[in-house]
């Protein structure tokens, strides 16, 4: 067989030479299928060598010099810190229903610091859930008309102005605290802040004027530090309609501040600002804790996937660890951690990094299998997180303004004596205070460190550069499939149309009708096209239905569903009607529809990945397979092998668990246990994303479910 | 040879003075027929309701025309006088600022604040004597001169990107002003002691002593200050020289930790001080150049009211006590607005000398609190929007209540305005939109024609000028707030234009917030010793009541500043690859290539290959095209190569890991 070809190549007139490159592309063309396979199990297994490649973070800006200087917070603040938690937790000042009492202790206190302080009012603004403006940047927001007295929350805010600064920035220390059901902890973080508050009106080193905010988180800790910044940095000046929250009683009673008297002009009820701000840091006391250590908790992720700049976790990594002798850690999921299946990777990764070791010894990419069972635990929570686009903290509102924000949650050993009190107070209160100089340092603004990264411990990071590589190889079977099953369309009704007809008779009719099939493939664009319109759509019925009053999660839920299948059999009545009579009369269209949907799919990752990666990355995982073994059922069961039937299980299976409300299931299910999973649940899961997460998925399903079933 | 020279020093000791005594005499024969060189210092000192102190240091010296004398002078800086003559400066000043003025707690009325108040950094305005073609070339001149005198980098006021022409809001109205400003000039010693040396006895003798540097830069605010006035242009008739007026303003706190240490109940007494311990040194006689050496303590309105003084009893308080008897007191002129008056406490300094040095304390008994003067409305400035492609200035002003008397007062003719001119400069990056401006008077949006009176705008080009916006508004005098906002967009630098430190933002200068119709003046009562003082005289002057804002950052858009190594490396790569397949196409010849091909693979008959061709030829089966050919030939060679690097590589690997 060989010796033929030789035979018949020697015969033939030699070719010329093609260029490398379109060889290769050739090449790669032709051996799709074995290319893709590889990628694909390449590009997964990148994925889990990630938290092996993680580097160890360190502090890229010099400026920052974090704990370079000693620590100033000495025990006169701590006790000021004490007592401010004693005044707070004293029942007394609990007597007040609408909790203005202790708003009130607050101000006092900054008052008698020297700083400014002023009350901001807001009516809680829920979250709207609206799928066109995810694009759009935050506005001030919608008035609603309907406020009543009863509805609004006081956050305190204190500033100190840096007493040889020029005022032009500004660094935020948020504290949330709801005044009608204070836990022990949300006293403690006031306290804390406190503290540093008190030294910082002190010292002389300061370039940045401080804010001091508490937010009022009896709505929800977001809500309260979005409607603080809502008005710092889109503010109304017209309020022509809304009732004024002056018009309030509680509210007046609120500037009856006894004893500024002294320092007045101090005090004032309008809202006071400071310059551009720096970065924010949110603190947090969690209330109880089982744990042997004091830890603290970084929670970065913001909307969208965004994340702070690394310097900053990497300054509060460092100050937390080598000065204060904190615990650090970021969030994981837990139910990762005793996961037997990832131990054993982990345990392969450390045995095959061994051998590699005694080979060179210079080669020391491992990592024990334990803390790579942690790496990956936390860089799914990382991923999962980025992915999901909701914040996981108050700071998420200002990454909405491009302000470096982290919540740091000081979680400590419990214990109820005033010793331990005092020890959290003051480390938590030199760690703020570190953090807090730190960024006073800086001259510029975060940029030195990365803003696209990954967390696998918090002092291990994967950048950008490492983890689009699994991303690139996830992806890149996707144009060559689409490209081979093009041509092999193309060239399978070229083979058949030339049987039939005579070589000699291929003239310019033959030219003509390469001209038209060349063009064949808009019409698989079109149904492409149509199933994608009717995805939007189905993404877009959620924000129609929320308008609809007293409905409960689970009927909402009920009307999408009829909504969404009325819709696609309207679509498919009124535009697809005549692409079906097409399709009947030609069965090997599917092979140009899967290409066009595979590019599409392969240009919509490739974009997603730039605005968020981490959705891309899941979305990839689970859309590539999927579009890869996409293959009409009916071919499927005509051609009756066990390989076919294989296919169309696996088709099958990926169908389901790729649509979305099945994704939610099982991911909820493996988490929580199938008891308590609800139709209502993945209604609000929905109403908290952004639209065009979903969007994503339902098309792609749609179009599979299109092929199995034609 | 002693001997000798001995008469020689005596001759020239006897010389010398006669010289001296002839000086003088001369000196005072020339004061009743001219002006002669005098020179000024005085020091006032202002306690702040917010137990903080203001010290003002106002040095002045007045050189006489320079006809009188050529270009000689015995008192008066020769380098300015030289500035002077050069650049032919009608009205100039140079302020250099630390820290921001407190409007709120430090007053913003007075005649002290509402000229000593400046924006962060440096502000330079000049009036030249020149025609109009020749004002910029005197302006860049006149940058570069005072940035070699004052070493600060006024030269970078030189573009005319940077400095503006105000039309007429700027307060020395007149069409040859040049105005500037450099909001991020950081200030210290560097540019004081220049300062320092246009003093007669620099900081060596009189009341300069005081200046130490470390307990000056310390303070809350810190503003130095140079102000030239000159009359001596060869074209009107009147020469009466240069008057250079130096203004130090600091704030600085006083030693505290007595008050703090005392019981609450005396918690909010304000912390006494004295010179000594303010300043860490105290003044040890006149410098003899000056003529009035004299130190003021200024206790204003609203101290005095809260201290219950009045023009019957200011000499018994009983609420803080002075260690130095004032040789003079001063009350404040009563005027119809105010029931209490400022009173000024004078201290000569000639009375005191190097055994018995000056320094006066102030000791409070019992707290008082009161309020310094503000000015009508307080403005503050602020960014609105996020992003990094639009975003908007808004100026709130916000009625201090506090001067409501003043309206009334001045609303007896029916209809009650309050003028407000606001002057506002941006760089040329912060691309305004004019049309964008709108007005809310207490909360309610107003037609901008209403509310404005008179507008001028003169829109930025891109790297030419910035843009100016000069704004008359008539506000009614129960205004509550008010507010401008003005929309703009933010400009793409090229690479070159970066500031060094580009990812901190950009400045826009403060914008100047001034009330036309109310005057701040301090007019004592009438005394012949006043005239005499500078200090004094200027107090009285009628100057409008002004106030600067904020400044603001602008975060700009920043590139990545590695991207010109990027570009330079892909745009390499890219015309490598060009120009190889260029040459690659030219050098090709077709025929050639043919012939080496058909011999080539006439030649081939190695068996390795055969063999690998067949083995792929059955692992691919039947899906063999023609097509693939070249491609897979090439491919057998390069799996052999493989293959034989996968060979040794292996034997390596083995070799090492069961040897080791």
């Amino acid at each position: 067989m060989a010796e033929t070809k030789e035979k018949s190549l020697s015969d033939e007139k030699p070719k010329p030479r093609v260029r490398p490159i379109v060889r290769l592309g050739i090449f790669l063309i032709s051996h799709s299928f074995h290319v893709s396979v590889v990628c694909c199990t390449a590009g997964v297994l990148a994925l889990f060598l990630l938290p092996v490649l993680a580097k160890n973070t360190y502090i890229s800006e010099n400026a920052l010099m974090p704990g370079s200087a000693s620590p100033m917070l000495s025990n006169q603040h701590v006790s000021d810190g004490n007592r401010l938690v004693k005044d707070l937790t004293n029942p007394n000042s609990k007597s007040s229903e609408t909790g203005i009492e202790s708003h009130k202790i607050i101000a006092q206190y900054m008052l008698d610091l020297g700083a400014e302080v002023s009350f901001h009012k807001f009516h809680p603004q829920m979250n709207q859930f609206h799928p066109l403006h995810f694009f759009s940047s935050p506005d001030s927001g919608k008035i609603q008309e309907n406020y009543s007295c009863s509805s609004y929350g006081i956050n305190t805010v204190g500033i100190i102005r840096a007493p040889h600064g020029d005022g032009k920035e500004a660094i935020v220390l948020v504290t949330p605290y709801n005044a009608l059901k204070s836990g022990f902890g949300e006293a403690l973080s006031l306290g804390i802040a406190y503290s540093v508050f008190s030294l910082l009106t002190q010292v002389t080193w300061l370039a940045k004027d401080i804010i001091w905010l508490v937010a009022d988180s009896q709505y929800g800790e977001y809500a309260a530090v979005a409607a603080w910044l809502r008005e710092y940095q889109t503010p109304k000046f017209s309020s022509l309609s809304t009732p004024n929250a002056e018009m309030c009683p509680d509210v007046n009673n609120l500037f009856e501040l006894k004893g500024h008297s002294i320092s007045g002009s101090k005090f004032s009820n309008s809202f006071r600002r400071a310059g551009t701000m720096a970065s924010a840091l949110v603190l947090k006391v969690r209330d109880q804790n089982e744990q042997f250590e004091d830890t603290i908790s970084i929670y970065a992720e913001a909307s969208n996937g965004q994340m702070p700049n690394l310097d900053l976790i990497n300054v509060v990594n460092y100050l937390a660890v080598h000065r204060q002798g904190l615990r650090v850690n970021v969030e994981k999921l837990w139910s990762l951690l005793n996961s037997s299946w990832l131990k054993s990777l982990g345990e392969i990764f450390e045995s095959l990094a061994k051998v590699a070791k005694s080979l060179y010894p210079k080669w020391k990419f491992g990592i024990p299998a334990t803390e790579y069972v942690e790496g990956t635990a936390t860089l799914a929570s990382s991923l999962y997180y980025q992915a999901l686009g909701v914040p996981t903290g108050p700071h998420g509102a200002f990454r909405d303004y491009q302000v470096d924000a982290i919540t740091l949650e000081i979680s400590p050993k419990f214990s109820l004596d005033k010793v331990w009190r005092n020890d959290i107070l003051l480390r938590g209160g030199r760690l703020i205070e570190g953090v807090i100089r730190s960024v006073n340092n800086l001259l510029e603004k975060f940029h030195q460190s990365f803003f696209l990264y990954l967390l696998t411990s918090p002092s291990k990071f994967v950048s950008v550069g490492v983890y689009m590589i699994a991303f690139a190889l996830l992806i890149a079977p996707l144009p060559m499939v689409a490209a081979s099953l093009y041509v092999d369309a193309n060239s399978s009704s070229n083979c058949s149309k030339g049987d039939s007809s005579t070589p000699s008779a291929i003239t310019d009719t033959d030219e003509h009708s390469i001209a038209i099939r060349s063009w064949r493939w808009l019409n698989s664009a079109k149904l492409v096209f149509i199933v994608h319109l009717w995805g939007a759509i189905v993404s877009l019925l959620p924000y129609f239905i929320s308008q609809i009053p007293d409905c409960s999660p689970t009927t909402s839920f009920m009307i999408w569903v009829l909504l969404s299948i009325l819709s696609l059999l309207t679509l498919n009545s009124v535009l697809a009607s005549p692409l079906a009579c097409a399709k009947a009369t030609q069965e090997k269209e599917w092979a140009l529809v899967k290409s066009v949907t595979i590019s599409s799919v392969f240009i919509g990752l490739g974009l997603m990945s730039v605005i968020n990666f981490a959705t891309a990355e899941i979305g990839a995982l689970l859309m590539v397979p999927m579009c890869l073994l996409a293959q009409p059922l009916k071919l499927d069961v005509r051609a009756g092998t066990l390989r076919s039937f294989c296919r169309m299980i696996c088709n099958l299976v990926l169908g389901h668990i790729a649509f979305p409300p099945a994704a939610f299931f099982l991911l909820k299910g493996m988490l929580d246990g199938f008891g308590n999973a609800n139709v209502g649940d993945f209604w609000m899961w929905v109403e908290s994303l952004w639209a065009w997460n979903s969007a994503t998925y339902l098309f792609i399903v749609e179009v599979t479910y299109i092929f199995s079933h034609g | 040879m002693v001997l000798l020279q001995r008469p020689h020093i005596l001759l020239l000791l006897i010389g010398t003075h006669q010289f001296l005594q002839c000086w003088i005499a001369f000196g005072s024969v020339n004061e009743e027929g001219q002006k002669q060189a005098e020179f000024s210092e005085e020091l006032l000192l202002k306690p702040l309701p917010d137990h903080k102190l203001l010290a003002h240091f106002h040095f002045q010296s007045s050189g006489p025309p320079s006809t009188s004398n050529g270009c000689h002078h015995h008192l008066f800086p020769k380098a300015i006088s030289q500035l002077v003559q050069k650049f032919r400066i009608k009205e100039m000043e140079l302020s250099f600022t630390k820290g921001r003025w407190n409007y709120e707690s430090w007053g913003g009325f007075d005649p002290l604040s509402s000229s000593n108040a400046k924006p962060p950094g440096v502000e330079l305005w000049a009036v030249f004597d020149v025609p109009q073609h020749h004002i910029d070339a005197s302006w860049k001149n006149l940058t570069h001169t005072l940035s070699g005198l004052f070493c600060a980098s006024i030269n970078f006021l030189e573009s005319t990107a940077t400095y503006s022409t105000p039309e007429w809001s700027f307060p020395p109205a007149s069409g040859n002003v040049r105005y500037g400003t450099l909001p991020c000039e950081a200030v210290c010693t560097e540019n004081l002691t220049p300062w320092l040396k246009l003093l007669p006895c620099r900081d060596k003798a009189g009341i300069a002593l005081l200046l130490d540097r470390p307990s000056l830069y310390r303070g809350f605010y810190h503003s130095q200050q140079l102000h030239l006035t000159s009359t001596g242009s060869s074209s009107e008739g009147i020469d009466s020289g240069i008057i250079l007026e130096q203004t130090l303003t600091v704030v600085l706190q006083p030693n505290s930790e007595m008050a703090i240490e005392v019981h609450a109940s005396e918690k909010h007494i304000q912390p006494s001080w004295s010179l000594s311990s303010i300043f860490g040194k105290q003044v040890s006689g006149r410098c003899v150049l000056a003529k009035p050496s004299s130190v003021y303590l200024l206790l204003d309105r609203g101290l005095s009211a809260a201290n219950g003084l009045t023009s019957e009893n200011f000499w018994s308080n009983p609420s803080f006590e002075l260690s130095a008897n004032p040789d003079r007191i001063f009350l404040e002129e009563s005027s119809s607005h105010s029931k209490s008056l400022s009173i000024l406490y004078m201290f000569q300094v000639e009375k005191y000398c190097e055994s018995e040095p000056f320094d006066i304390g102030l000791m409070w008994k019992v707290p008082v609190a009161w309020l310094c003067q503000q000015t009508p409305l307080h403005a503050s400035r602020f960014l609105m929007g996020s992003g990094n492609e639009r975003a908007a200035i808004a100026i709130s002003l916000k009625s201090t209540q506090f001067t409501e008397g003043f309206m009334s007062a001045n609303s007896k003719d029916g209809s009650c305005e309050l003028r407000v001119d606001v002057f506002q400069v941006v760089p040329w990056y912060v691309k305004v939109y004019f049309h964008s401006l709108r007005v809310f008077v207490d909360q309610q949006p107003r037609a901008v024609s209403d509310i404005i009176e008179k507008i001028h705008v003169s829109p930025s080009k891109d790297k030419m000028s910035p843009g100016v916006m000069e704004v008359v508004l008539k506000l009614p005098c129960r205004v509550n707030t008010a507010a401008l906002t003005i929309e703009f967009d933010k400009g793409f630098l090229r690479i070159d234009e970066y500031l060094p430190d580009a990812n901190q933002g950009f400045d826009i200068p403060s914008a100047i917030i001034s009330f036309p119709n109310f005057h701040a003046s301090m007019v004592f009562l009438e005394d012949d010793s006043l005239n005499k003082s500078p200090l004094l005289s200027k107090f009285q002057e009628k100057c409008p009541v002004m106030s600067y804002t904020e400044v603001l950052l602008v975060p700009l858009t920043t590139p990545d500043f590695s991207m010109p190594y990027n570009v330079i490396t892909i745009t390499c790569t890219v015309f490598a690859l060009y120009f190889g397949s260029v040459l690659n196409v030219l050098q090709r010849s077709v025929a050639e290539e043919e012939r080496f091909l058909k011999a080539k693979a006439a030649k081939k008959t190695g068996r390795l290959p055969l063999l690998l061709s067949k083995l792929s030829a059955k692992l691919r089966g039947r899906r063999l095209e023609p097509l693939h050919s070249p491609p897979s030939s090439s491919s057998f060679i390069n799996s052999k190569l493989v293959l034989k690097v996968i060979l040794v590589a292996g034997l390596a690997v083995g070799w090492q890991y069961f040897f080791s």
